[in-house]
């Protein structure tokens, strides 16, 4: 029966963001404006308002009318850049925060699974950290005791399911997440961005799992940077642009049109914005300075980046690259690597980074950019703050298209010397 | 949960200001993520650290011993013939119960934020987890006032079956406030530095170093606003008997003032906690 089980109308959220006017850069500014605070607080804790005195207030729409329609068994994937809007509708649709405007009604249960892992505690066994997690979930004892063998099998942890989770391994943790949230029984399923963890066996076991899941005949949300996985586990697509709902339709054809506008991030994304420093625009240049999202494998990469500071000291640019596979390939930090850190002094700054040429391979590649405190902890995080791809990679003038989609890699290896074969005695003469 | 637990025609509407007619359910429905939820700070407090059960002793044991010295052997402060130790101690445990059920609370939402911003639950859950954890150190700290008593040769009246009453009612007192100041938190997160003055104001305002009885009559209505007199006077008199009797139209305030606090909790709670995903 395809009757419908989520219908969106008009949804729409708002965001107040505040600017703060004065920045507590010394202590002293610090504890009389905690003076000044603490008195219009107690006046606004009475009336029920929000805000301190001071700030200016932005308004940031996150959402605006969206309206879809899903059917019982349908299986769906939300695409969109980064700050499009797709992690808000999944929190509106997972009920942790409200729309603004619009509503939406759902026909049944929804569990939502916007990271794996949620409330495990380090202290925890894995037994204990298993019913946790379930019970956070949704899943009462009874599931999960029910539950409890296939979930510790699936995630390869039996010899050390009494041990505390502090000592697993990263994968180890990832996988017993995983494996909770892979075992959940739900009508409606709203899944976050979980198939970014362990290893390449295990995240195809994960994919697979997840397509059993999907052929159960349960209705499935699906937000993912991985394109791989979107297009195997789903048929219909709605891609999300500025808050805006742009396509919705096969999946292949939405794969198209998002990839279309990929890289022409020209319009102003909101990046939210961290303690001290507030990461504004980034972009990729091309040789003539100009922004672009193609890159030539073997030029530097040039990357323009756009920075508000308190002044405060030690912080510094870092970017991490990563692979179509959203996996982390390469890194620089200004800080560690250059000792070079933000001017010290209150306002927005504009740098363009220049980084070694590197024969990257022909795929789609996406950069996190984050201001952080040198070795210490990081400040704003903009994850896929660039995207860019590489048409082609023919290292040495071959004629061969050497691609991320081969497997072998991300990156060519150039020869520094040319390579000479000298004869050897061999074994048998000597 | 599996969909027999519920009809099957739960139709569910997501709209701005709505008011969540089914939340009372919901809590119910998820009681079991509220035993869960206590069991692990329970659990974690007794994994982390060996000090974690001494603490529950030595803390109301040390202050029982300088409140004694102080309030009994200082300040000479009359005991109406009651050990004044056992007379300390019997307001000192109302009173850390509340305190640690106030300051556990308050944090409490804050310090579950990557549950509140990735999951979804009534978020009253998670401060009233936090008084799981405060009883057990309540039960903990109750096998000291049976030593002093013992030691002092106390013995208590038929008023000591009633003890769980009082109990009841000094977690019905702190939930009130509790429940506001985790919302505030929220909100304005240096209120968390107000807490520790809230709870050192709070404790020499109340009847804790010393017994109501020295609080001049026409004052006495007037202390009893502090819902926290009739609770520790309860205590007492269960505890002691005879010789430290109740107020009562004073005890009839405080239990007027106690529901007005947590209904006021409540309330302020449920209108702050839709935002908390935004604000965290």
């Amino acid at each position: 029966m395809a009757d419908t089980v989520i219908r969106a109308e008009g949804v729409g959220k708002k965001f107040i963001i505040g600017h703060r006017v004065e920045q507590h850069a010394l202590f002293r500014d610090a504890m009389v404006n905690g003076v000044r605070r603490f008195f219009s607080m107690g006046k606004s804790v009475l009336k029920g308002s929000g805000g301190i005195a001071g700030d200016e207030f932005e308004e940031f729409w996150a959402l605006r009318d969206v309206n879809f329609e899903i059917k019982r068994g349908e299986l769906v994937s939300i695409i969109g850049h980064n700050g499009a809007g797709k992690s808000t509708l999944l929190k509106i649709l997972s009920r942790i925060t409200e729309p603004t405007t619009g509503r939406i009604e759902i026909d049944g249960r929804v569990t939502s699974l916007l990271e794996v892992g949620t409330g495990f505690h380090p202290e925890l066994t894995g037994r204990e950290n298993v019913f946790l997690n379930g019970a956070i979930l949704g899943m009462t004892r009874a599931e999960v005791r029910r539950r409890f063998d296939e979930i510790v099998a699936f995630a390869g942890v039996e010899k050390f399911i009494d041990t505390p989770v502090k000592r697993y391994s990263v994968g180890m943790y990832a996988r017993l997440a995983f494996a909770v949230a892979a075992h959940l029984e739900a009508e409606i399923l709203v899944i976050d961005e979980v198939l970014a963890v362990g290893d390449a066996e295990f995240q195809a076991r994960c994919l697979d799992r997840m397509s059993e899941v999907a052929n159960s005949g349960r209705t499935v949300l699906f937000v993912s940077h991985n394109l791989a996985a979107v297009t195997a586990l789903t048929r219909r697509a709605l891609v999300l642009r500025a808050g805006q709902l742009t396509f919705d339709g096969p999946v292949q054809a939405a794969l198209a049109h998002y990839t279309a506008t990929l890289g022409k991030t020209a319009e102003r994304l909101n990046w939210g914005r961290g303690g001290d420093s507030t990461l504004v625009s980034a972009d990729l240049l091309d040789a003539d300075g100009k922004p672009t999202e193609r890159f030539v494998p073997g030029m530097p990469l040039n990357v323009r980046v756009v920075v508000e500071t308190t002044g405060m000291p030690g912080l510094c640019l870092e970017f991490t690259m990563r692979d179509e596979l959203n996996l982390p390939i390469a890194f620089y930090s200004a800080g560690i690597f250059n000792q070079v850190t933000l001017p010290t002094e209150i306002g927005r700054f504009e740098c363009t980074i220049v980084l070694e040429p590197l024969v990257l391979a022909a795929g789609q590649y996406a950069i996190d950019i984050a201001t952080s405190f040198t070795n210490v902890h990081a400040d704003h995080v903009v994850d896929n703050a660039l995207r860019f791809f590489v048409e082609t990679c023919s290292p040495g003038k071959s004629s061969f298209n050497f691609r991320q989609s081969l497997g072998t890699g991300s990156f060519a290896m150039a020869l520094a010397k040319p390579i000479e074969f000298k004869p050897l005695p061999s074994a048998s003469t000597g | 949960m599996s969909a027999a637990d519920h009809p099957p025609a739960t139709r569910l509407i997501l709209e701005a200001g709505r008011a969540d007619r089914q939340y009372w359910y919901d809590l119910w429905r998820y009681r079991e993520l509220f035993f869960i939820l206590a069991w692990r700070d329970v659990a974690v407090r007794y994994k982390q650290t060996v000090i974690g059960i001494a603490w529950a002793f030595v803390r109301p044991f040390m202050t029982m011993v300088i409140f004694t010295i102080v309030f009994g052997h200082i300040a000479k402060l009359s005991g109406d013939g009651v050990p004044y130790a056992v007379l300390v101690y019997a307001g000192l445990l109302p009173w850390t119960l509340f305190s640690s059920v106030f300051g556990d609370a308050s944090s409490s939402v804050m310090s579950n934020s990557n549950l509140i911003s990735k999951v979804y639950f009534p978020r009253l859950i998670v401060p009233l987890s936090t008084v799981v954890v405060a009883l057990i150190d309540f039960a903990v700290s109750l096998s000291i006032l049976v030593a002093l008593m013992i030691w002092y040769r106390v013995v208590p009246g038929w008023q000591i079956l009633l003890l769980p009453v009082f109990v009841l009612l000094a977690l019905l007192v702190s939930i009130g406030p509790a429940l506001w100041s985790a919302a505030t938190v929220v909100k304005y997160r240096d209120f968390r530095f107000v807490v520790p003055f809230i709870l050192q104001f709070g404790l020499y305002a109340s009847p804790v170093g010393f017994s109501s009885a020295i609080v001049p009559p026409e004052w006495r209505l007037l202390y009893n606003l502090n819902p926290m007199v009739g609770v520790i006077d309860g205590f007492r008199w269960c505890v002691v008997g005879g010789t430290s009797p109740i107020y009562l139209p004073g005890f009839l305030l405080s239990l007027v003032v106690t529901a007005v606090l947590l209904w006021l909790g409540v309330w302020s709670f449920r209108r702050t906690e839709r935002a908390f995903a935004d604000l965290i």
